[in-house]
């Protein structure tokens, strides 16, 4: 038998059911796998003595039968989801040492289906950044590299940790959580799949809050398939929330025909930016030539307002950042700065967060603090939500004519060298979710899949956008292109 | 629009965040080339379109008026940096 932590979560489920193995013995592999695997930085809090306890319980629930699929799968939890007596700091200095005292709603419904925490992971502090260098960890690595040199690279970001952790099979599937391309430009940076669901599907309950109404969890895992079942679970209607969307959770698996004979699929003209590389170019052909292959019906379309998404992002998301990263201010919990003689309460907010947020929080929280300023509020804020519902309307137009799913590029490039942007400023970082965030900004569902390797060896993929709801439908697109495309590329082992 | 140092500097007080003096003329610039990439939203006709309140139509749920929790001061005061007496505690606000 293979390497158990290599297996994909759907393969696990139907081996613990036949009883072929244990997730036991399929924790303990994943665990040596992380142990020899620090070189990556994707672990930063790790549960052996947890995992195991529940791989134990996970087993007895499977020998009793019935057990659901995601029972004994042994998972890494992003550090932005409050687990329970667990380190949850948001790769920020400010929550050091924070143990909540409750569990997210996420990470609970999968505990409660008999999954494995191994423990969590790095991602950029507060999931502002794109290449998870922001993080007081430290940097998370891409397990893969250029096939000439041994540069590290950037699993991409914020969810790089959980990138970088299931493209080397350190653990089966991991939670990522994505405001502006923070599940599916890492997913693409690694060779793996990842799906930001609609706005509402997954209860942000206990989610560490970047920008509310644009965070969303999801899956990151090794194939459309692992992606189905994982978000199945993870889904689902939360009083605690109060944008969580009452509405049954479909079984996302057993929608996997890969039948998509008739369907639309559009291709935006406004995806194709000025200096776009060949090789994304061909990427995007190429996935286009297989979806008309596999029976879909291909038709150029129009998202005149795509410009203007990320703008209207970089307004919007530290606006809401600025409010909700009031909250840390050295009294209720994490870090509080050594106050001098005569300081008070002014100075012990001014130095706690000086020396607990990194820079670009800082400077985020800073700009949403500008935009939301007297005077400003309507140039700056109430303009960029404007846009957004233009955006947003783009998309409804699209739909309304009749087209299924908008197929794009997921990221600009290949994943870069670590420390390669450290001089850019900070707009060209943010160019990195360019064809991401505009999903967020209308609430939609996005995923992507791995379809091909560039010039040098490293992994590109392409973006798949649904109808609101429609994640079923969209995974079955994102399997008939994950069939077309085979990829089955894995890193070389160097860590 | 562009932004000065002293508008760094009320910028930065609002935000409850200390910035060092000489820190000042870096950030006013990096505010400068963020508020740049902004300013193309005035490109953009928004004549007769509501901002966006709610990404998903929806009206806010409601719930029965009643008390779901409570009686956790542990477990809310556990995380306190400086908890005292029940209390979270504070330099003094109030000469």
């Amino acid at each position: 038998m293979t390497d158990l932590n290599t297996l994909t979560i759907a393969d696990a489920r139907d081996a613990l059911r036949k009883g072929e193995t244990t997730s036991k013995a399929l924790t303990e592999s994943c665990l040596n796998a992380i142990d020899s695997a620090g070189a990556l930085g994707a672990f930063v809090h790790h549960t052996p003595d947890l995992a195991l306890k529940q791989a134990e319980a996970a087993d007895a629930r499977l020998q009793a039968g019935d057990a659901p699929a995601m029972c004994g799968i042994p998972l890494g939890i992003k550090d932005l989801f409050c687990t329970k007596g667990v380190a949850s700091q948001a790769a920020s200095r400010i929550l050091e040492g924070f143990l909540p005292e409750y569990e997210s709603t996420v990470s609970a419904k999968l505990f409660d289906a008999g999954s494995v925490m191994l423990g969590k992971l790095n991602m950029d502090e507060f999931a502002m950044g794109s290449s998870n260098e922001t993080s007081v960890y430290g940097n998370a690595v891409n397990p893969w590299r250029r096939e000439t040199e041994d540069t590290p690279l950037t699993p991409g970001g914020s969810s790089g940790g959980s990138a970088s952790a299931v493209a080397a099979d350190l653990c089966l599937g991991a939670t990522g959580t994505d405001t502006g391309g923070s599940i599916r430009q890492p997913a693409a940076f690694t060779g793996i799949t990842g799906i930001k669901p609609t706005y509402g599907r997954c209860s942000r309950w206990g989610v560490v809050a970047f920008a509310s109404s644009l965070d969303q969890a999801g899956p990151m895992t090794k194939s459309v398939r692992d992606a189905a079942i994982m978000l199945e679970t993870m889904c689902g209607y939360d009083a605690k929330d109060s944008t969580s969307a009452n509405m049954p959770v479909p079984n996302f698996e057993a929608m996997l025909s890969g039948d998509i004979k008739g369907k639309t699929i559009g291709i935006p003209r406004e995806y194709r930016i000025e200096g776009m590389p060949a090789e994304i170019a061909q990427l995007w052909d190429d996935g286009t030539a297989m979806l008309k292959e596999a029976g879909a019906k291909i038709t150029d379309i129009s998202l005149p307002h795509t410009k203007y998404a990320l703008p209207a992002y970089y307004v919007i998301a530290p606006a809401e950042a600025s409010s909700n990263l009031a909250r840390y201010d050295g009294v209720r919990y994490g870090h509080r700065a050594t106050l001098a003689p005569g300081d008070g309460i002014t100075e012990m907010y001014e130095k706690t967060r000086a020396e607990g947020f990194g820079p670009e929080v800082q400077r985020r929280v800073m700009i949403g603090t500008y935009v939301l300023s007297a005077g400003f509020y309507d140039a700056y804020y109430n303009r960029a939500r404007k846009v957004r519902a233009l955006i947003k309307r783009d998309f409804e137009q699209v739909f309304e004519a009749g087209v299924d799913a908008i197929l794009t590029p997921a990221t600009p490039s290949a994943a870069f060298g670590l420390g390669e942007m450290a001089n850019a400023d900070p707009v060209q970082m943010y160019l990195n979710d360019v064809f991401t965030v505009t999903v967020n900004l209308a609430g939609l569902p996005g995923i992507t899949v791995p379809t091909g390797l560039n010039g040098q060896g490293l992994p590109l993929g392409l973006q798949l956008i649904g109808r609101p709801w429609e994640e079923g439908d969209l995974l079955n697109c994102a399997y008939a292109l994950e069939t077309a495309a085979g990829f089955v590329a894995k890193p070389g082992k160097w860590w | 629009m562009s932004i000065d140092e002293s508008t760094a500097a009320r910028v930065a007080k609002l935000a409850r965040i200390h910035v060092q003096d000489d820190a000042l003329p870096a950030l006013a610039q990096e505010f400068n080339t963020i508020l740049g990439f902004i300013e193309q939203l005035n490109e953009v006709d928004v004549e007769g379109i509501e901002p966006m309140t709610s990404v998903t139509p929806m009206a806010l749920p409601r719930r029965a008026d009643v008390v779901s929790d409570g009686n956790q001061q542990t477990a809310v005061l556990s995380n306190a940096p400086d908890a005292r007496e029940g209390f979270f505690a504070v330099p003094k606000v109030v000469e």
